[in-house]
């Protein structure tokens, strides 16, 4: 494969009207590690951006900082509009997330957990919309059970009902089918683009799924070392990679084998944003 | 959807939460009440002993179980604030709550209410069981009594801020602060005797702690009968200072955390 043209790290995004999510320059480094090295991109309404990487490629460090778990080095995030620095309980209401580092309280059934995060999300209607997520994704024989006695796909299944449970307009998803048997993943994902289509929500995956990710992402930034390497949609890097799959793209791009004639990713992320 | 800097709303949904793990499990509330209980027996038969050996214990007899009572206030008080607290670290919800609304000021007045609950399942069933033991009912102390408890509450939650600070800073390594770190204090709070049977330097040290001031009240309230206002004052405004410092700490550890990337990965 031809060298692409010098790959520079990713700090500036366009950012649009509609824009969910913007962020810029965005850094974060632990002592002498640096997880995440000034990148920056942005999320519309109704888009589902994927965070494609390996192990320490930035992905779950960029969520944590998205959620305002973790402060940033350097640089900022902007969420429906607002800094995230400044305004992080007002935007924390309207987003949700779901990620396998964290677990819903075992002793508590399904019901009570997801009554305390509607409690704590302010819902008026908190029976109704458990009932309607019970139904919604099929938790309805599970919600009076601990969450201790359920199998690692029912809690998974109950953790997207707790990410859904205030109606989010954003959702950063962790490895949102991990521990999924392929039946359940296809349903979960049916779901998502379902919800997504019904709430024009935006939508942040980070998955080592490439299957989920090119069925669900409309663009895919691709990280490596904490630096966004490349992006654009998935038929956008199968085309350029010359390649089958994404998974095949990830391969190259893990072992720094560059797209033939592939664009500078600045230049393809502001592509990608205009349109 | 609720948005507000400060919403009780959110309190009320944490509380909910504990109420939950309460309800749901008889061996924790049995717990909860079982070492108070047990303390007070054996102070109450020691107690009876004294009486009849001891002038000074003549003077009111159930000084003793009442210290004892009243000790279990602070730690019970301590303990559920960092228990409260420990829940969401062995359950790996912590990141699940600070990606909600909730904020950290709420959920220390939600730790606080949960204190002020485990407190009272934990010494109530020892009071009510001392009236029939041993004739003695420490709520004839009257709203003194109410007094001493809230003081000691107060300074029990200014100490599970620190202990809770400690462990979202250096993770469930330092859980066992949460069971012994009060006992510490013990030898000068002055609980079954005055400060002045302290050494000085170490009068000194008890004089700066609210506990002293609430046990030396109590024993002037039962022995003299008279309440001493200056020594609820004065664990008032040592509280009042410990509490803000509790805060300070819990706020600088929560800030630290969320720089270290703590509050998804802390644990063991």
């Amino acid at each position: 494969m031809a060298e692409s043209p010098t790959h520079h790290p990713e700090t500036t995004a366009v950012e649009s009207p509609s824009a969910v999510i913007s962020v810029k320059d965005l850094a974060k480094q632990f002592r002498d590690v640096t997880a995440v090295d000034g990148i920056g991109f942005t999320i519309d309404r109704g888009q589902t951006v994927a965070l494609l990487g390996g192990n320490g490629a930035g992905k779950t460090t960029t969520i944590s900082m998205l959620l305002g778990l973790l402060k940033p080095t350097r640089g900022t995030i902007r969420i429906f509009g607002l800094d995230l620095a400044r305004h992080r309980h007002k935007v924390l209401g309207r987003m949700n997330f779901s990620s396998p580092y964290v677990d819903l309280p075992h002793r508590l059934t399904l019901r009570q957990n997801l009554m305390v995060f509607a409690k704590l999300y302010g819902l008026a209607d908190a029976r109704a919309r458990i009932a309607e997520l019970g139904v919604a994704l099929e938790l309805e024989a599970l919600l009076d059970r601990r969450v201790g006695s359920l199998s690692a796909g029912q809690k998974t299944r109950g953790a997207l009902a707790k990410a859904l449970i205030n109606r989010p307009e954003l959702l950063l998803l962790d490895e949102p089918t991990a521990s999924l048997d392929p039946d359940t993943a296809d349903w979960v994902r049916h779901y998502l683009e379902r919800y997504q289509q019904e709430t024009h929500c935006a939508i942040l995956l980070a998955s080592h799924n490439m299957g989920e990710v090119e069925r669900l992402a409309h663009r895919v930034l691709m990280l490596r070392q904490g630096k966004i390497v490349d992006s654009g949609s998935p038929d956008d890097l199968l085309f350029r990679y010359s390649r089958q799959n994404l998974e095949e793209v990830f391969l190259d791009i893990a072992r720094d084998r560059r797209a033939a004639g592939a664009v500078a990713p600045q230049e393809s992320l502001r592509v990608e944003d205009r349109a | 959807m609720t948005t507000a800097a400060f919403s009780f709303g959110r309190v009320g949904a944490m509380c909910l939460r504990h109420f939950y793990v309460l309800r749901g499990s008889w061996p924790r509330l049995v717990e909860m009440a079982y070492w108070p209980t047990m303390q007070m027996i054996i102070w109450g038969f020691f107690s009876t002993f004294l009486y009849q050996n001891s002038s000074w214990l003549a003077g009111a007899f159930g000084v003793l179980i009442a210290a004892v009572m009243l000790w279990d206030v602070l730690f019970r008080g301590q303990l559920g604030f960092s228990l409260s607290f420990l829940e969401e670290l062995w359950s790996r919800n912590l990141a699940n709550l600070y990606c909600s609304p909730l904020t950290p000021s709420e959920h220390v007045v939600s730790l606080f209410t949960m204190a002020l609950i485990r407190a009272l399942i934990g010494v109530v069933p020892a009071m009510v069981l001392a009236i029939p033991f041993y004739h003695f009912s420490i709520f004839s102390l009257g709203l003194p009594l109410g007094a001493f408890f809230f003081s000691l509450l107060l300074m029990g939650c200014s100490m599970g801020m620190v202990v809770t600070a400690m462990i979202l800073r250096f993770g469930l390594a330092a859980e066992n602060l949460a069971w012994f770190i009060v006992f510490l204090l013990a030898p000068v709070s002055a609980v079954y005797y005055p400060v002045s049977v302290l050494p000085g330097w170490l009068q000194v040290v008890a004089h700066l702690l609210p506990s002293s001031y609430v046990f030396e009240g109590m024993r002037a309230e039962m022995f003299d009968h008279v309440f001493r206002w200056d020594l609820f004052l004065a664990s008032l405004g040592l509280n009042a200072v410990y509490l803000l410092i509790g805060l300070g700490i819990y706020l600088w550890s929560f800030s630290r955390a969320r720089q270290l990337g703590l509050l998804l990965q802390v644990g063991e």
